[in-house]
């Protein structure tokens, strides 16, 4: 097992405090969870501890940035995109280079339950104009993904877990922002996944194998702007279509894969994800076999759907 | 520096061009505008001193106008300085202009930031302050709220950060017109007691008639020695100020004046014109 994708962000955020001296990070009382504590240990006068106020927080980063800074406003998925109309107006209208990071992102927290658990943050902030939504795999790709936030133009949202993840890249990974990135070979079916449940499609594209079918996995960590072409690739070329995520299905990465093949090739999806439900308390492995996001119950779905 | 004789007479031939402005829309906020007006046009002309050479520069002193809906009054002063052309004032509202019904930061940036939901725009004069203070810059940060506005909680987060982060860079300005939408603001939801609210905050608390320059010019000064502390000053104004049908009517809040009440109201401005010379 590897590291959580919040203490990721937070070393590499901390590591790129140095080379880039315009970044400045933001907190509301949680520092300690969302790890932006490592940037504010060595950067203190680059850090500003914003109390719970996470709109006034957000105000403030926007501010900062318009003022030349890159500003990351860290707090949990829920609390931050719930203060929606100040990144609606204050960050996305104002074209602000704001990075809200929002971790303890779904069920995946486990024990802390519903309030706790951010999930229909992608819904929300990928329907803001100038927005760009991320959501990382594991350790590595945080990494070269937060390297890649320093120096995009215009606000982002990066998404991010309390769990620790799987390791899936190495060292020569390259981030390519906007583009989808194929993990497995096949052509009897494509998962499309983001975030925590990269690592589940793999694992359950291992199951499968040895049953003879062979799934296309494909990680999305850019869910807005979506690789379109990807996804329309894959569609062709495989017989059956899954997305998957730890967030409601309405409004992440399943409906965006929908919007992009109804629009270029039409075809049957199914798509894994919270069914329009809060979440609950629970072990975060309980929680994901209940809702069917571990590997085996991917398998399963994966598997019972081929044969229909 | 112009003579507050000079300042009152830009702000009255520049509420004639509010009123132009909003009636041509046919929509828009005239009542905040013409409170605001002589406020903005100290600052700009006075202190800011605001150019069309400096009108980006990042050293240059910031005006947030977080009442976004009282941008006619910031539009008109922009025209007057040639930062806008006086077509573009006219076309308040019209499509495709970057006069915007209330200010969008990407059409036209000297607005410093969109604002216009309110409660916002005084959390990002906050960061613009904050940087300032990083970069060791010298720039002050002026902010407009509106009394309405005041009662919006991401105010209440705005006003107790400031003094944390010391802030003597940031100058606060309310404008007390005493009326929102629905009503009076002490019937809507009441402010009072503002100054002890914000003495309690640790802020610097100056409290002026907000259509006296005499008096901004003293409280934007006094403001400027204080160390340490954010300023803020209570501007008591009148709502629709200079349009005597406007004047402490509610109902002038958000409602463009028609054919012959902008005549009217054009002839009063006028005649103000022609006895402070």
């Amino acid at each position: 097992m590897g590291k959580s994708t919040r203490l990721a962000f937070g070393e590499t955020i901390a590591q790129l405090g140095e080379l880039y001296p315009q970044i400045v990070v933001l907190d509301a009382d949680l520092s300690k969870s969302t790890m932006s504590n490592l940037f504010a240990k060595k950067f203190p006068d680059r850090f500003f501890e914003m109390g719970i106020q996470e709109a006034n927080m957000i105000g403030i980063s926007a501010g900062l940035a318009l003022s030349g800074k890159v500003s990351y406003a860290c707090s949990f998925a829920c609390f931050i995109a719930g203060r929606y109309d100040t990144i609606r107006v204050s960050v996305a209208y104002n074209k602000a280079n704001v990075r809200i990071i929002g971790t303890h992102a779904g069920i995946g927290i486990g024990e802390d339950g519903t309030t706790q658990m951010g999930l229909e943050d992608i819904s929300l902030m990928r329907s803001l104009p100038n927005f760009s939504v991320c959501q990382p795999c594991d350790e590595i790709e945080t990494r070269e993904l937060i390297k890649y936030s320093v120096t995009h133009n215009g606000p982002m949202y990066i998404r991010l877990t309390r769990q620790n993840l799987d390791d899936i890249f190495d060292d020569n990974y390259k981030f390519e922002f906007g583009k989808g990135v194929q993990l497995s070979d096949g052509n009897d079916a494509v998962i499309f996944a983001t975030g925590s449940l990269v690592s589940e499609a793999l694992k359950a594209s291992k199951i499968l194998k040895q049953k003879g079918i062979n799934l296309r996995v494909i990680n999305i960590h850019t869910i807005k702007p979506i690789d379109k072409e990807i996804i329309i690739k894959s569609a062709r070329e495989c017989g059956l279509i899954f997305t998957a995520e730890d967030h409601n299905i309405i409004g992440g990465l399943g409906s965006a894969v929908a919007e992009v093949l109804s629009e270029n090739y039409p075809a049957k999806i199914i798509r894994i994800g919270l069914p329009d439900v809060f979440g609950e308390s629970g072990t975060p492995e309980a929680l994901y076999k209940k809702y069917g996001f571990d590997a085996e119950s991917l398998a399963v779905k994966i598997e019972s759907s081929l044969k229909k | 520096m112009y003579t507050h004789k000079e300042l009152q007479r830009i702000a009255n031939e520049l509420r004639i061009d509010i009123i132009k402005a909003i009636s041509r829309a046919k929509s828009g906020h005239p009542g905040g505008s013409l409170s605001a007006i002589d406020i903005i046009v100290y600052l700009f002309f006075n202190e800011i001193k605001r150019t069309k050479e400096n009108a980006l520069d990042p050293d240059r002193d910031r005006f947030v106008l977080s009442k976004g809906h009282g941008v006619p009054a910031l539009y008109s002063v922009f025209a007057r300085l040639g930062l806008i052309t006086n077509e573009e004032l006219m076309n308040l509202r019209v499509l495709g202009s970057r006069t915007q019904g209330h200010p969008s930061y990407t059409d036209l940036p000297f607005v410093e930031s969109s604002t216009g939901s309110l409660g916002q725009g005084l959390s990002v004069a906050i960061g613009i302050a904050l940087a300032g203070k990083l970069d060791k810059k010298d720039y002050r940060v002026y902010c407009m709220i509106g009394d309405g506005e005041m009662q919006e909680g991401q105010i209440w987060e705005a006003l107790l950060s400031a003094p944390k982060f010391n802030l003597d860079n940031l100058c606060v300005i309310l404008d007390y017109n005493k009326s929102q939408i629905d009503g009076y603001v002490k019937d809507v939801m009441n402010l009072e007691p503002i100054k002890e609210k914000l003495i309690a905050f640790n802020w610097n608390v100056l409290e002026i008639d907000g259509h006296n320059f005499a008096e901004i010019e003293k409280a934007i000064n006094q403001s400027k020695t204080i160390k340490q502390k954010p300023s803020f000053i209570i501007a008591h104004t009148v709502k629709g100020k200079g349009v005597s049908f406007m004047e402490d009517k509610v109902d002038w809040h958000g409602k463009a004046p028609n054919e012959k009440e902008t005549e009217l109201a054009l002839q009063e401005l006028k005649k103000l014109l022609d006895i402070n010379g």
